[in-house]
């Protein structure tokens, strides 16, 4: 009998299986994935996470006989108190007695549910986008060193024992100082056994024998000076971090629906910024006629009354900047959502504001109109477009790193946003500053 | 006074731990009771030890320790193990496996006790059934599975390498589909050697001339002495025709497929073949390594081997198992193969030691014999789940389970309570549940009936639709466009009610262009 101990052997032999089901499912897993991220919150939607799919997308089919009709045999145990002939009344929804058939596969008819990691999670949702790649990168005091090969050294620890370098001094410093070799040695035994016992030659050969092997015993094989370690060197590795505004109009207006649409797509932004960078940091500005920075639960939920004047927040944001987030430092992004109100003598200012000292800093701002879920337009008809819209159509076309959508309706969140960051060849605009 | 009794018999271990040295022990211990009490004679074993992971990759893989790769089996251990890490459901102590020699996983975070039950079941008492039973001798090969498993996955994967992954995973979908489907049920007549083809040549000399008789000259002879064989029946002849193994068939014969297209269906049916055996002998198998662990765990616990606690710990566990819960419990969900597989080896022990006036009458040939494990070990080898309940399943045993017989007829308003465990009723249920078991029941019968090559090629099909229960129409369509496209050309399938020949419905499909086969 063996005793094999397996545990130590590399796991995960269905990685491949595992992916090749996902590449298979694909399309039903990215619809899950999609749906599964409505009910989270901003920060931990890109957490690792169960996704259910319809259990008929990845059947196995084969040949089996259908569970109702025609005449079949039930054997139970735990009879109690019927007879031969007795009859029963057939219990609802066909099938068995007391739900004594499973289906043949044991697989129900419920969702197949099962766990993505993190990575496959985003990997899938944010397939074929991409940043706009302009990310700045600085050294940060602390955090994140790499540590980089530089040369050898004569102290270190075991583990880093450079032994081809160790056994190469070895082996110059034997040749330099003529440490005899083990075979020079064994020819020169072999002479001696040759020769009779009171050859003359053999008392000098024994000689020159005792002197090489004297010569052995002194000069060690390796010797501690020959000993090299390999050497690292800590390195600051350049940090790209990013601040992501939230920038929300929260005046009267803007209804729940808005806000939830506002919503989901600042979860996707952050997700992605997730991806590109190891620090993204958020920041919350909601506005009435007045601006404030705020943590996510107000934001989203306190409510609040006032007028309308889109210029506030981007001052705010510009205070936010000059105060915490350096320009140098950071990769800013912005993404404001709005229903296009605002009060008309504001335009200039916000238009402004906007093309001077916010774009400027910005790697990239989305501007995200929200509508109404219930705004249905017949086709041909050509509805106003808003105050913001307006303005902003003016900035937008100088080729800034600027993008404006309208959404209405929640499905129409990922596809915008999709076609926000889709892969395109010619950067999406210049860059600024 | 510090005296140390020599031989006092310390227990193989206490507590929960157990390291290498104790499963060595323990299985020493098991190892003699096994072949020396109990006369159990298995393949030698290899016992490896796994962690979580292994398990739910090994789930993944039919429990096999090598296997090609497919998506379903992905879907598997997607499945799996999320319904572990939900808690839902607990992962196997043991996965045995029938090869020689014989492998069987232990999961690390089983206590000492479970691992000594583990040995007892897998090691001892699958690998006893998996080396002695005919259906396993007949049709699995023990020595050489690990090897050919090893070359079906190095060939598949270099299918994949040489004419992509697609075209191959969409090959193994449908050998998938049709896999229950590509089994032998009956031993093929294998070409004989020559020996024994002269061995029969003289047999069949000396016994023609032994009957020899003159007269037989003088009888007069129809005229025309060819028989009268039709075109269609000499084709079906040539094919092999009816053929209930579709896999085997589309091997041989489909037009369409490529050489290594062939090989891949080879593969799967092969695999399929394996596990045939497994299929018809669950509750025998279950059953037997069950009774063996109970024999074992409870004579090492009379040795002194076992502490009272391991003792509980196992009886515990042990209850678990054969618990077999009423139709009108919750829990019910039909039938546990370790439950009547136990309580049968246990009734026959019992018949064979004390019997009582009905079981001299109904198992006059094993009453009151006296030698239960020879009894049991007969059983072992000569029976499968269908026969061994049709055999030994005891009048006295039908009434401790209680067991009931109910006819549901679609075309009946209620379903009817055919027999009981009564005098009247011990045979029709011993008759019906063997059926449950009986593969031939169970599985659908469908054949391939006829092809005309020179034709349109169109493959025909029956479904014998017993007891006019039809095939799960959603599922069966699915499968026909598989085996259309395997096949290449038009495929029909027609469900026949075997009582009156009259088809009760159709099914057609066509292949599907540059799915399997070049357009």
């Amino acid at each position: 009998m063996h005793i094999v101990d397996r545990r130590l052997n590399p796991g995960g032999k269905s990685l491949a299986n595992r992916q090749r089901f996902m590449r298979r499912a694909k399309s039903l897993i990215r619809k899950a994935v999609h749906e599964s991220t409505t009910s989270r919150s901003i920060k931990d939607v890109d957490e690792a996470g169960e996704v259910s799919l319809p259990a008929q997308g990845v059947h196995e089919p084969s040949f089996r006989r259908n569970l109702t009709g025609g005449i079949r045999d039930h054997l139970l145990p735990g009879n109690k108190h019927y007879v031969e002939g007795d009859t029963i009344p057939r219990p609802p929804g066909g099938g068995g007695e007391g739900g004594s058939e499973g289906s043949p596969d044991g697989e129900g008819q419920d969702d197949f549910r099962f766990a993505l990691s993190r990575d496959e999670f985003v990997d899938l949702f944010l397939e074929d986008l991409e940043l706009p790649d302009l990310a700045k990168r600085r050294v940060v005091d602390t955090e994140s060193m790499s540590w980089e090969r530089a040369g050898y050294s004569v102290t270190g620890s075991p583990a880093n024992l450079a032994l081809m370098r160790t056994v190469r001094n070895g082996l110059a410093r034997r040749l330099a100082l003529r440490r005899p070799r083990a075979d020079e040695l064994v020819a020169l035994r072999e002479q001696i056994h040759a020769l009779e016992e009171d050859d003359p030659r053999r008392v000098e050969l024994e000689e020159e024998l005792d002197r090489k092997l004297r010569r052995v015993s002194v000069i060690p094989y390796i010797d501690p000076l020959d000993v090299r370690y390999r050497r690292y060197e800590a390195h600051p590795k350049p940090v790209a971090q990013a601040v992501m505004f939230c920038l929300m109009d929260v005046s009267g207006s803007m209804t729940e629906h808005m806000k939830d649409l506002a919503k989901r797509f600042y979860v996707l932004l952050y997700i992605f910024l997730r991806r590109k960078y190891k620090h993204v940091e958020v920041v919350f500005i909601r506005h009435t006629h007045q601006a404030s920075e705020v943590d996510e639960d107000t934001f989203f939920h306190s409510p609040e009354t006032g007028g309308t004047v889109v210029s506030t927040a981007l001052e705010e944001m510009q205070r936010v900047v000059s105060e915490r987030y350096s320009p140098d430092a950071w990769n800013i992004y912005a993404a404001q959502a709005s229903d296009g109100d605002n009060t008309a003598s504001d335009n200039e200012r916000t238009a402004d504001l906007l093309s001077n000292c916010i774009l400027p800093v910005c790697q990239y701002y989305a501007y995200l109109e929200v509508g109404r879920d219930s705004e249905h337009f017949p086709p041909g008809f050509i509805r106003r477009d808003s105050d913001l819209w307006q303005t902003y159509t003016d900035i937008c076309r100088t080729g800034v790193p600027m993008a404006m959508r309208k959404v209405s309706h929640r499905r129409d969140i990922y596809p915008v946003f999709r076609e926000l960051f889709a892969k395109r060849q010619a950067p999406v605009g210049a860059e600024p500053a | 006074m510090n005296y140390i009794n020599p031989n006092a018999v310390r227990p193989l271990f206490e507590g929960a731990d157990w390291e290498f040295s104790t499963v060595q022990r323990a299985y020493d211990a098991i190892e003699a009771i096994a072949l020396g009490e109990l006369g159990l004679d298995v393949y030698p074993n290899q016992i490896e030890v796994i962690g979580t992971e292994q398990m739910l990759d090994a789930y993944s893989s039919i429990g096999m320790p090598l296997f090609y790769k497919h998506w379903s089996f992905g879907k598997h251990f997607a499945r799996n193990e999320g319904l572990y890490r939900a808690g839902m459901q607990g992962l196997a102590y043991e996965i045995v496996i029938n090869s020689n020699p014989c492998i069987s996983y232990i999961m690390e975070e089983n206590t000492a006790t479970m691992q000594t039950l583990v040995i007892a079941h897998a090691a001892f008492g699958h690998n006893h059934f998996f080396k002695n039973n005919y259906l396993f001798k007949q049709w699995t090969d023990a020595d050489g599975i690990l090897d050919y498993l090893e070359f079906a996955k190095s060939y598949i994967s270099q299918c994949e390498e040489k004419y992509g992954e697609t075209a191959v995973e969409r090959l193994i979908d449908a050998a998938h589909a049709l896999m229950s489907h590509g089994v032998h049920r009956y031993p093929r007549r294998r070409p004989a050697d020559l020996r024994s083809e002269e061995l029969r040549a003289r047999e069949r000399r000396e016994h023609e001339e032994r009957v020899f008789n003159d007269l037989w000259r003088t009888v007069p002879q129809k005229d025309g002495g060819k028989p009268d064989n039709s075109a269609e029946e000499r084709r079906r002849a040539l094919l092999q025709l009816p053929q209930e193994n579709i896999l085997y068939l589309l091997e041989k014969i489909a037009p369409r497929l490529l050489p290594w297209q062939r090989e891949v269906l080879r593969i799967v049916r092969n695999i399929a073949q394996y596990f045939y055996p497994q299929s018809q002998t669950k509750m025998m198998n279950e059953g037997c390594a069950t009774y063996v662990h109970y024999r074992i765990m409870n004579r090492l616990h009379q040795k002194g081997l076992l502490t009272d606690g391991a003792m509980v710990e196992f009886l515990r566990s042990h209850t678990n198992v054969v618990f077999q819960p009423e139709f009108d419990d919750p829990r019910y969900s039909g039938i546990n193969p370790y439950a009547l597989g136990f309580a049968m080896m246990q009734d026959i022990e019992r018949i064979c030691t004390e019997p009582t006036a009905e079981d001299e009458q109904w198992f006059p040939a094993i009453a009151g014999s006296g030698e239960a494990m020879a009894v049991l070990r007969d059983c072992w080898a000569n029976y499968r789940d269908e026969s061994f309940i049709l055999q030994f399943l005891s009048p006295r045993l039908i009434r401790q389970l209680g067991l009931f017989h109910v006819l549901d007829d679609a075309n009946e308003s209620n379903l009817r309570v055919e027999a009981i465990h009564d005098e009247r009723g011990y045979r029709k249920i011993q008759r019906a549940l063997a059926r449950q078991y009986d593969i031939a029941w169970t599985l659908p019968d469908i054949q391939v009936m006829d092809v005309n090559l020179e034709t349109d090629r169109r493959l025909l099909l029956h479904h014998r639709a017993l007891n006019r229960v039809l095939l799960d129409e959603r599922d069966a369509r699915l499968v026909l466009q598989h085996l259309a496209d395997l096949w290449g050309y038009d495929v029909l399938m027609k469900e026949v009610d075997p009582a009156t020949d009259s088809v009760l419905k159709e099914h057609a499909a066509s292949p599907r262009p540059g799915i399997l086969q070049p357009i």
